[in-house]
């Protein structure tokens, strides 16, 4: 055969769909596979697709849904926002960015902590939301995840942590990363206590909240094709020019190189907790 | 500045007044100026002064690690390797002779020519490099040597291979190590404080900054880059996100500020090393006082208070 003609394209099952042809794609369709879903439609399957298992973002709320049971979740610290201690102005203040936020995530930062169920088994739960600023971690998060472990404590009961983040936030500065030795301190008294903390990682975990309370389960999950790297695929193959492994950072090459208890597809979340809860319950 | 934030900044002051950061010979001279950057302090730098330290703190000849530490530790010996798969040379430890006491030293290494800034790696370390940290805490935790860091990196190193054997998780369970410490200890900032990276080895009892060191979240240039989307704008991102000293101070973030030789620590490297011995010294013999229990709790207790809230 003189041409390519005719050949069977072995590639095409790996091919990624052509990318939308302007603005950014629908979130309810699939970056992986292409296929539609109606929201009610994702809601019900855990926001997993259905033909490719790509997993979705969940929010806050609807991850707490997903995994306590009915009616048993009491938020904690609702009422806590983020000031502006360093007035800060990029392109736009600071104030206004979280305004926005707020407004349209309904939530007043990147994460939603509370007392609950998961199969019976009572735990604290502390679940980022990748949809407030990026999940990005100010004093607000550090200072909820901190009430989180105390409050873990005060019930003698594990605590569940939820990371969906791109790490600090940068307009609160160096506060910001002071963020990481707290959430740090908070955990070594809940580990003096004898309390224990499981942390599922989501897509994506990346940067100071990989660097800190993340990282620092008793036991560390990650759900599928999550991305957990300290640095994002970006900056690292700008800084070094290095050819970046296809799978760089995710779960996946992360639970091959000992990072991570076990990968855990959405589905099985809810029974994979309840089993560890039971595991540590105490007495 | 609101009246609260004035406070806090002043019983800070007192705090680094009380630190016996003046105590030597030939500082005559030194009382009058550190008068002058308190003065300096409450004024708020301005945005000119703050890139004045961005770039003092990354001069080519500001004394690195290695230079203070043969100038203040006798009788020093390095300690290599993780005991697991490698020496990463962009992150030195040691023990040495502070006085009479022996010390453990963790400190990142920069190095001066540009064969040995390749292979210290611009001072970024491996997760290799927080593991060699971590077991040599742990020998000083096992004989109850207080441990003495020195920070100076842009930055963890970004890389590959440093994703793979872990970054993030090692940079999290070396500041866990050093929360755990019953010995004292003592951080201090000597050049840049870059990041994760940096509070890697920087959760401490006390931590002190050099006078033209930073201390920040992401470095000037990758905070213009993702804020401004033009890294060239990384003044801006400085004068926005405020890694000097004297910010560092108010935010309640260090304990206290290590004068340097007029210009600069470059400019006098024996001065700068006999200033920072004398603050480290200072800062130990103030935590020696407590026991191993008391020194913990104060230190959780420190880094829970950190941040600012508001309420809705």
């Amino acid at each position: 055969m003189s041409s390519g003609q005719g050949r069977v394209d072995v590639e095409v099952e790996n091919k990624r769909p052509e990318e939308a042809p302007q603005g950014k794609a629908h979130p309810n369709t699939c970056p992986s596979c292409g296929s539609h879903y109606r929201d009610d439609e994702l809601a019900q399957t855990l926001r997993v697709c259905p033909q490719c298992s790509h997993h979705f973002r969940v929010g806050a709320r609807e991850r707490i849904a997903q995994l306590a049971d009915p009616g048993t979740f009491v938020e904690g610290d609702a009422e806590l926002r983020s000031a502006d201690p360093l007035t800060f102005f990029d392109l736009r203040p600071y104030a206004e960015r979280l305004a926005e936020a707020e407004i349209e995530t309904g939530l007043g930062d990147a994460i939603v902590c509370g007392a609950g169920e998961i199969e019976g088994q009572a735990c604290d739960l502390a679940v980022m939301d990748f949809g407030f600023m990026g999940g990005s971690m100010g004093s607000v998060v550090g200072e909820k995840f901190a009430r989180s472990c105390e409050r873990a404590v005060r019930n003698g009961v594990p605590l569940v942590s939820v990371s969906a983040s791109g790490g600090a936030r940068m307009q609160e500065g160096i506060l910001a990363l002071m963020q990481l030795p707290k959430t740090i301190c908070a955990i070594d008294e809940l580990h003096d206590a004898g309390g224990a903390m499981i942390s599922v990682l989501t897509h994506p975990t990346t940067g100071g909240v990989l660097a800190s309370f993340a990282s620092l389960g008793d036991v560390v999950l990650a759900e599928p094709g999550a991305l957990m790297s300290f640095a994002g695929p970006r900056v690292v193959a700008q800084t070094t020019r290095e050819k970046l492994p296809d799978d760089f950072g995710l779960a996946e090459s992360n639970y091959r190189y000992g990072h991570l208890d076990a990968i855990v597809p959405r589905p099985e979340l809810r029974a994979t907790l309840g089993q560890l809860l039971r595991l540590f319950a105490r007495g | 500045m609101p009246n609260e934030a004035e406070m806090r900044l002043r019983e800070r002051l007192s705090k680094l007044g009380g630190m016996k950061l003046l105590r030597g010979t030939k500082l005559s001279g030194e009382l009058a100026r550190l008068q002058d950057q308190i003065d300096q302090l409450q004024a708020d730098p301005s945005d000119e002064e703050i890139w004045q330290s961005v770039e003092l703190a990354r001069h080519a000849d500001r004394p690195y690690t290695l230079d203070y530490v043969s100038r203040i530790f006798d009788d020093f010996f390095e300690l290599h390797g993780d005991r697991g798969r490698a020496d990463d040379p962009a992150l030195v430890t040691g023990l040495g002779k502070l006085g009479a006491r022996t010390v453990v030293l963790i400190g990142h290494q920069k190095g001066r020519d540009i064969k040995e800034r390749a292979a210290r790696n611009f001072g970024m370390a491996y997760p290799e490099g927080y593991r060699k940290a971590m077991r040599a805490m742990a020998v000083a935790d096992r004989h109850g040597f207080p441990l003495v860091t020195m920070v100076d990196t842009p930055g963890a190193y970004p890389g590959v291979a440093a994703e793979q054997h872990g970054q993030g998780g090692a940079i999290a369970r070396s500041q866990a190590a050093m929360v755990r410490l019953g010995v004292p200890t003592v951080a201090c900032v000597i050049g840049e404080g870059g990041s994760g990276g940096a509070v890697a080895i920087a959760v401490a009892d006390r931590v002190l900054m050099q006078e033209n060191a930073i201390y920040s979240v992401i470095s000037p240039e990758g905070c213009a880059a993702i804020l401004w989307r033009d890294a060239g704008e990384a003044r801006k991102a400085a004068a926005a996100f405020k890694p000097d000293a004297a910010h560092c101070v108010e935010l309640g973030v260090v304990d206290g500020v290590v004068a340097e030789p007029e210009g600069g620590a470059h400019t006098d490297p024996d001065g700068a090393a006999e200033l920072l011995g004398e603050g480290v010294l200072a800062a130990l013999e103030e935590i020696e006082l407590l026991d191993a229990d008391e020194r913990r709790r104060a230190r959780r207790a420190k880094y829970r208070l950190m941040g600012v809230l508001a309420s809705a």
